[in-house]
């Protein structure tokens, strides 16, 4: 097991090369000259010109690319072009907030898709599955956004219960940062319910017809603990999968998210580098979400295992 | 009894102190963009010469009026032979770190200023030398006259001569500088900034403000609120709602088409605090064929009307005004002088000048921005009226910054080049020939679009030099008469940004420039 984990950790390394590669290049190939932004509009060419070159933009993309991944051999992601601050410190203080959001969500999200599709699958073809399956249809096609300012409307606007925007750090009071957090929490939240709350359905009913649930309703089992101990734990790789798979899509959904609710995470730094050309920022956030992406997908192989010790690496 | 009357007594004196203690209060506020560059000397953008409103001072500025009036300086002399420039500082002004400003701190920050600015640079061709006189006077000799000199020191917009202290002013003009000690009414929090978050200033409470009553951005500069935050928000209608649900106190820029959700609330006001407001234009690559003829830029002169374009982008006509004056109407240099029959779609003329100049159809590459809500629907209005004036225009939209890069490329509209470009002004920048950026026509030197023509330069230079409003004046009508034949861009029409706020927030004054001295607020 050591070892499985010892290689799947080695095997990141030509992966991140490969996104540092495809990502320094594809920035360098967009348009858009974060020296003229830098400038602003009354600048003419020699001032931008001047910056340019301050910045390094004006050297060979070669050698900007070898300058860029030596920094981060020696652990430095450079410094932004915009905020005078180093990218490390620029991401460390955005990722309180974003954890914050992806690990609400993920919770809301585990805690009510799971029964309801565990529900769906036991009422299979009644009235409860039918809501079930149709809000899971309506969880996929409503935009992040539009349930963002409907639920804004409802519980900020019309009812004042919660704030309309805007995040409070744990550390400033555990009140105000849940108060700020519900909202942005629920509206992500609502497209994994979708997804998790169909895969559970499905699977649960894959299982439901097993000799082994047979057997354990023939002892006697309680329908609770036939449908829990029995059916969901058979049912739980594919639904560990999805929810490894919805934490990997968190990492989009969050940019939009915290743009709509102006929470100053890594979602809103990584919208804020892309429109000001902020290369080195956007390179290390891709960067960073890249490890993320493949560290999570290591997490759901190891966990199949927690499931199902059937399974061997 | 005696225990009571000490009850009594603490009762009392715990009463008076919350009495006599004062909430502090926080005016939290959306501006137009997120602060990210802290040196409004280093760049032109707008956020930073606000950032720079807040916590520097200025040796002269703006009033309500439009004239230029002392603010550090406490008097000024002028010798009889318009050389010699007396400037005496106000006693008591104080650096934010409690250290007195002195004479040699305005000298250095005015070199740091003139070696980033456009008219800085003009004005300091004049200068023959820069002299402290003691720790709170200093002289400007010039080597000619210019009435440029005292305009200049009070130019209110980017990018504005701000006072820094020498050991700042010392930084090289091209790189930002680190240290934000100013002597403005607010002191930047830098422990607190988070870029992507927030900007805050707390007010200074050394600071010395004029006796006068405030106006414009000259007289008393009194911070009524003991802090401002710049919340960053990039979402028009979340920041909508959160002014609606009072989380914040003052939005710079509301997006118009929104304005009517505001306007309906009744805790909400509107205030139109800049009177100059902004200027649309179309800015033609003058090194691009067919743009390099005069008579094809002429064209688009008669092509356009202001009207069309200020409806599709403002829409509601209490918010913009159609006006012919290349240096805004209500300045000064406003006039009508070479407008007749141009800016009135008369696309008969065009089409003749067009032919006359030879157009063989040639695609026009127009650069559309997408993702500016103010600038989005400019360039679909351009490319129709270009196209019944006999244009052939290809649009192509990007985002701003996109436009941004692609706009200083010289190459060939085929190869990643441009032809023809829509922006704002802030009406603050463009008050005459010599400030305008657009009006420059050096050639290489010049800004974007490049336009070339002696001409003008030499009008330009001859502004520079009239001595006063009058000879100014003239030079001004001269230079929008030579617009009609070079034509270094076409202006499209004033617009004004209101400012929305609480109605607990009051005092904001009429300025080319959002301030918050003088801004209260009722209630923490």
């Amino acid at each position: 097991m050591a070892g499985y984990i010892l290689r799947r950790i080695v095997a990141t390394i030509p992966v991140m090369l490969i996104v540092a590669v495809l990502v320094f290049l594809m920035l360098r190939l967009t348009p858009g000259d974060p020296a003229a932004v830098i400038a602003g509009d009354n600048a003419n060419a020699e001032q931008i010109a001047a910056i340019r070159t301050r910045l390094g933009l004006d050297q060979p993309i070669v050698v900007q690319f070898f300058i860029w991944f030596g920094q981060i051999l020696h652990g430095d992601f450079g410094e932004s072009f915009f905020f005078k601050k180093s990218v490390a410190e620029l991401i460390v203080s955005r990722l309180e907030p974003t954890l914050a959001l992806s690990l609400s969500t993920i919770l809301i999200a585990v805690l009510v898709a799971v029964p309801l599709g565990v529900l769906a699958a036991y009422k299979q073809g009644t009235v409860i599955d039918k809501i079930v399956m149709g809000f899971s249809v309506l969880g996929f096609s409503v935009p992040v956004f539009v349930i963002g300012y409907s639920l804004i409307y409802l519980f900020a606007i019309k009812l004042n219960w919660l704030p309309v925007q805007g995040y409070q750090r744990i550390a400033d009071g555990v009140g105000g940062f849940l108060a700020r957090l519900i909202l942005p929490s629920l509206t992500l939240s609502v497209i994994y319910i979708a997804l998790i709350a169909r895969m559970t359905r499905t699977s649960v009913l894959d299982v439901m017809g097993e000799d082994y649930i047979r057997t354990a309703r023939a002892k006697g089992q309680v329908e609770r603990k036939v449908l829990f101990n029995h059916a969901l734990r058979n049912a739980a790789v594919p639904i560990v999968t999805i929810i490894g798979f919805g934490v990997a899509l968190l990492i989009g959904g969050v940019v939009v998210t915290e743009s709509v609710f102006t929470i100053p995470g890594l979602g809103r730094l990584t919208v804020d580098a892309v429109l000001a050309r902020d290369f080195p920022t956007i390179q290390a956030v891709i960067l960073l979400f890249s490890f993320v992406y493949v560290l999570i997908n290591l997490v759901v192989d190891l966990a199949y295992r927690v499931f199902d010790p059937r399974i061997r690496y | 009894m005696r225990k009571f009357a000490i009850l009594l007594a603490a009762v009392a004196a715990l009463a008076a102190s919350m009495l006599g203690a004062r909430a502090e209060t926080t005016l939290r506020a959306v501006m137009h963009s997120d602060l990210k560059i802290v040196d409004p000397v280093w760049t032109t953008a707008y956020i930073s010469r606000n950032h720079g409103y807040m916590i520097y001072d200025t040796l002269f500025a703006m009033d309500a009026q439009g004239e230029i009036k002392p603010q550090m300086v406490d008097k000024y002399e002028v010798s009889a032979d318009k050389l010699l420039y007396t400037f005496t500082l106000r006693d008591g002004l104080l650096w934010h770190d409690g250290t007195p400003v002195t004479a040699e701190d305005c000298i250095a920050s005015i070199k740091r200023w003139a070696a980033r600015d456009t008219l800085g640079q003009k004005v300091l061709s004049f200068v023959e030398a820069m002299t402290p006189q003691g720790p709170n006077s200093f002289t400007i000799r010039l080597k000619e006259p210019t009435g440029l000199l005292i305009f200049a020191l009070g130019k209110p917009s980017s990018n504005v001569p701000f006072m820094m202290p020498k050991r700042v002013a010392a930084t090289d003009p091209n790189t930002q500088i680190s240290d934000f000690t100013g002597s403005g009414p607010f002191v930047f929090k830098q422990d607190e900034w988070k870029p992507g978050d927030k900007a805050v200033y707390v007010k200074f409470d050394k600071y010395k403000p004029r006796a006068e009553a405030p106006s414009g951005l000259a007289g008393g500069k009194v911070a009524k609120v003991d802090r401002v935050e710049w919340v960053a928000m990039t979402d028009q209608q979340q920041i909508v709602n959160a002014l609606l649900a009072g989380e914040i106190d003052y939005v710079e820029a509301p997006s118009h088409d929104l304005l009517p959700l505001l306007t309906e609330d009744p805790d909400i006001h509107l205030v139109d605090y800049n009177p100059l407001g902004n200027q649309y234009a179309f800015r033609p690559n003058s090194l691009q064929k067919p743009f390099d003829n005069p008579k094809v830029r002429q064209a688009l002169f008669y092509a356009f009307n202001q009207k069309d374009f200020l409806d599709a982008v403002i829409g509601n006509p209490n918010y913009y005004k159609v006006c012919k004056a290349m240096f805004v109407c209500g300045t000064p240099l406003a006039s009508d002088t070479g407008m007749d029959g141009l800016l009135e779609s008369n696309f008969t003329k065009a089409k003749a000048l067009l032919k006359e100049a030879g157009y063989d159809g040639t695609p026009i590459v127009l650069l559309q921005s997408t993702d500016l809500q103010i600038l989005t629907n400019l360039a679909p209005v351009a490319k129709q009226l270009m196209e019944k004036a006999g244009f052939n225009v290809d649009m192509q939209s990007m985002d701003w910054q996109t436009v941004v890069a692609r706009r200083v490329k010289k190459d060939p509209a085929s190869a990643g080049g441009w032809h023809g470009m829509l922006t704002s002004w802030v009406s603050a920048d463009i008050l005459n020939p010599v400030m305008s950026s657009f009006v420059n026509a050096s050639c290489d030197k010049a800004n974007f679009g490049w336009p070339c023509d002696a001409e003008m330069e030499r009008l330009r230079d001859a502004f520079a030099r009239a001595p006063d409003l009058a000879a100014q004046k003239q030079v001004a009508d001269a230079v929008q008469t030579r617009e009609r034949e070079v034509v270094t861009h076409i202006w499209l029409g004033q617009w004004y940004q209101p400012i929305a706020a609480r109605k607990s927030v009051t005092g904001v004054l009429t300025a080319p420039v959002p301030v918050f001295w003088n801004v209260e607020k009722k209630g923490s």
